[in-house]
């Protein structure tokens, strides 16, 4: 089943998810990200799925974390001012260990900002915008392409950790047309000794994020804590002419994209530019940019808001003399590859020459 | 001799955490009533609410899931639709469903869900202490209205009952009382009348229970059910606001 579409980056996440087993959809309009809901209720039906656009970005977390209770592959997505709202069901579906997948097809914030696109929610999706002490895995695409794979990856993910998954993309990953190869879903089998089913032949279970007795809270954390420490083995990245560089640029999403433009236009020149994209937000490749810090010294982070991720890059490269510059824009537009590459080339004079 | 009374397989045989008066466990005992005589037992999926209700998990024999404060509904359309050939029903307080719930209940029996709803209304938030619910009677004294609920900034106490069977999506909404044998009595044939509205895949049922909170009203339990019979029945009354009785 290897067939080729052109396909918006929404849609092939709607596609991927289905093809991923999912089943049930959740959602509440809001832009750029309404492709997913459309193709969702045209689609779903087909394959005898369901599709529900609920009364709000909270009633439609809260139908996942139901749906998902019963083992059931299901999804929902938005944008940035309806992922502000579903931070409470994520705090949730983590408390109790609830699977289910959550797409964030960013706009720019903060309050209603505009629709266009902007890398701002870095901080919610990795710090966990909800309360309490949790991690959700982060995925960021940066094609079509990854918006389908990682789609169908997501959903294992979240059975696997029996955790929410968010793919982090934005207004330009989801509104953009590129080639898309489809392929068939490999089915994996995951432990399904805690969904919901009615309790024939066997005793209630509870899914719940409440612990009153003492000491409970505290280990429920901490298992919490272990499971997020183990989530580290399926960290993720895209490296490019790291050998022999001096300056490894780093950025995500819809800018590593447009950054691999511009660092074919410095290397063109001379200028021994290498890139690192993190595809796992969370977890962040901190061991293997530290590694890589070892010998390369000079790291420059690239992101479409005033500076989030560079964050977690200083925590994984900033010691010794290793050198962290940040070039940063608020959202409103889109830099070209030119734009990024007279940024990288001004980092690649003051600190290499 | 023959057993006329015992408890319902469904309850759990743990002392409730309820406190003495309280109707909670009564309700509680009434749902099991009902698991039981449908033979639900096996297939129940219940999803527990925030506020009192919470511990539901802890009495009811069946699978439980536990719903954001104010989301139960919402978290029942997920199971329902995902397992509608599960018995699905939630238990929510006053808070949780004519507050901080108010849209997903709406919207739940407006697009006719195939759950059941169990309201508990105490007219009080019991949890956090007493504060003033959106079921507060007018006049009454509550930790956040220490003068009396004052209509005039508070609003009236809502009628969820009423609200919600105007809606062309609910089949099945009624409100009782267990306040004295005969209201236990028919509250009893209201909640088999929504499980069965439910097994018969009809439509979205719903009953209130008027209860008594007798620490947070500060009253006897023997004071604070006369109070729902006396002060709440008139102004909240007893029935079927919509659908039939047999």
């Amino acid at each position: 089943m290897t067939e080729t579409v052109l396909v918006k980056g929404n849609e092939a996440i709607a596609m991927g998810a289905i093809e991923a087993g999912c089943r049930l959809y959740f959602g509440y309009p809001i832009t750029p990200q309404n492709d997913i809901p459309e193709y969702m209720s045209k689609h779903l039906p087909e394959v005898g799925g369901t599709f529900i656009q609920a009364e709000s970005e909270i009633a439609s977390i809260n139908m996942l974390l139901g749906a998902s209770a019963t083992g059931a592959r299901a999804m929902t997505s938005s944008s940035s001012p309806g992922i502000s709202l579903k931070q409470e069901g994520i705090s949730y579906l983590c408390g109790s260990q609830i699977p289910g997948v959550i797409v964030n097809m960013s706009r720019s914030g903060p309050g209603l900002g505009g629709i266009s696109p902007s890398q701002g929610d870095y901080f919610q999706s990795t710090r966990g915008g909800g309360h309490g002490d949790y991690r959700t895995i982060v995925l960021a695409p940066h094609s079509v392409q990854e918006n389908y794979d990682l789609t169908m990856k997501a959903f294992d993910l979240a059975d696997r950790y029996r955790n929410p998954v968010v793919i982090l993309g934005d207004a330009l990953l989801g509104q953009m047309k590129e080639p898309l190869i489809k392929h068939k879903y490999q089915k994996k089998k995951f432990p399904k000794d805690w969904v919901l089913t009615g309790t024939k032949g066997r005793k209630p279970r509870r899914l719940k994020s409440l612990y009153l007795s003492e000491g409970e809270l505290t280990e429920h954390n901490w298992a919490l804590y272990k499971k997020y420490q183990r989530m580290k083995r399926i960290t993720m990245y895209e490296e490019l002419y790291l050998e022999g560089a001096k300056l490894i640029v780093v950025a995500f999403g819809s800018v590593a994209r447009i950054l691999k433009t511009s660092v074919q236009m410095v290397r063109d020149r001379g200028m021994k530019v290498g890139l690192f994209r993190p595809i796992t937000l969370f977890p962040f490749p901190y061991d293997r940019l530290e590694k890589i810090s070892l010998s390369i010294r000079n790291f420059m982070a690239l992101e479409l808001n005033t500076g989030q991720m560079v964050e977690d890059l200083k925590l994984a490269v900033g010691h010794k003399k290793n050198q962290v510059d940040f070039y940063g824009r608020p959202p409103g537009s889109i830099p070209s590859p030119d734009e990024l590459y007279n940024e990288i080339k001004k980092v690649y004079k003051k600190r290499i020459g | 001799m023959k057993q006329v009374f015992k408890r319902p397989e469904a309850l759990v045989d743990v002392p409730f955490h309820f406190c003495p008066g309280c109707h909670h466990g009564i309700v509680h005992r009434l749902v099991a009533e009902c698991i039981d005589r449908y033979g639900l037992r096996d297939k129940t999926i219940g999803v527990a609410s925030v506020g009192c209700s919470v511990f539901l998990y802890d009495y009811l024999d069946v699978d439980v899931v536990e719903a954001p404060h104010g989301r139960a509904a919402a978290v029942a359309t997920g199971v329902k639709r995902s397992r509608p050939d599960n018995f699905v029903f939630t238990y929510q307080g006053d808070g949780d469903l004519a507050a901080i719930g108010t849209a997903e209940i709406i919207h739940a029996a407006n697009r006719g869900e195939l759950i059941t709803v169990v309201f508990v209304n105490n007219a009080v938030f019991g949890m956090t202490g007493g504060q003033m619910a959106p079921t507060t009677m007018a006049g009454q004294e509550t930790t956040t209205t220490p003068y009396g609920r004052e209509t005039k900034t508070n609003g009236f106490p809502i009628k969820m009952a009423e609200l919600l069977s105007v809606l062309p999506g609910t089949t099945f909404v009624a409100r009782a009382a267990v306040n004295n044998p005969k209201n236990l009595m028919r509250a009893k044939k209201l909640l088999r009348k929504a499980f069965e509205i439910q097994t018969n895949r009809q439509g979205f049922s719903f009953v209130e229970f008027l209860s008594a909170c007798p620490t947070n009203w500060k009253m006897t339990p023997e004071l604070a059910n006369k109070r729902v019979g006396e002060e709440m029945i008139s102004y909240f009354p007893l029935g079927i606001f919509k659908g039939e009785t047999n």
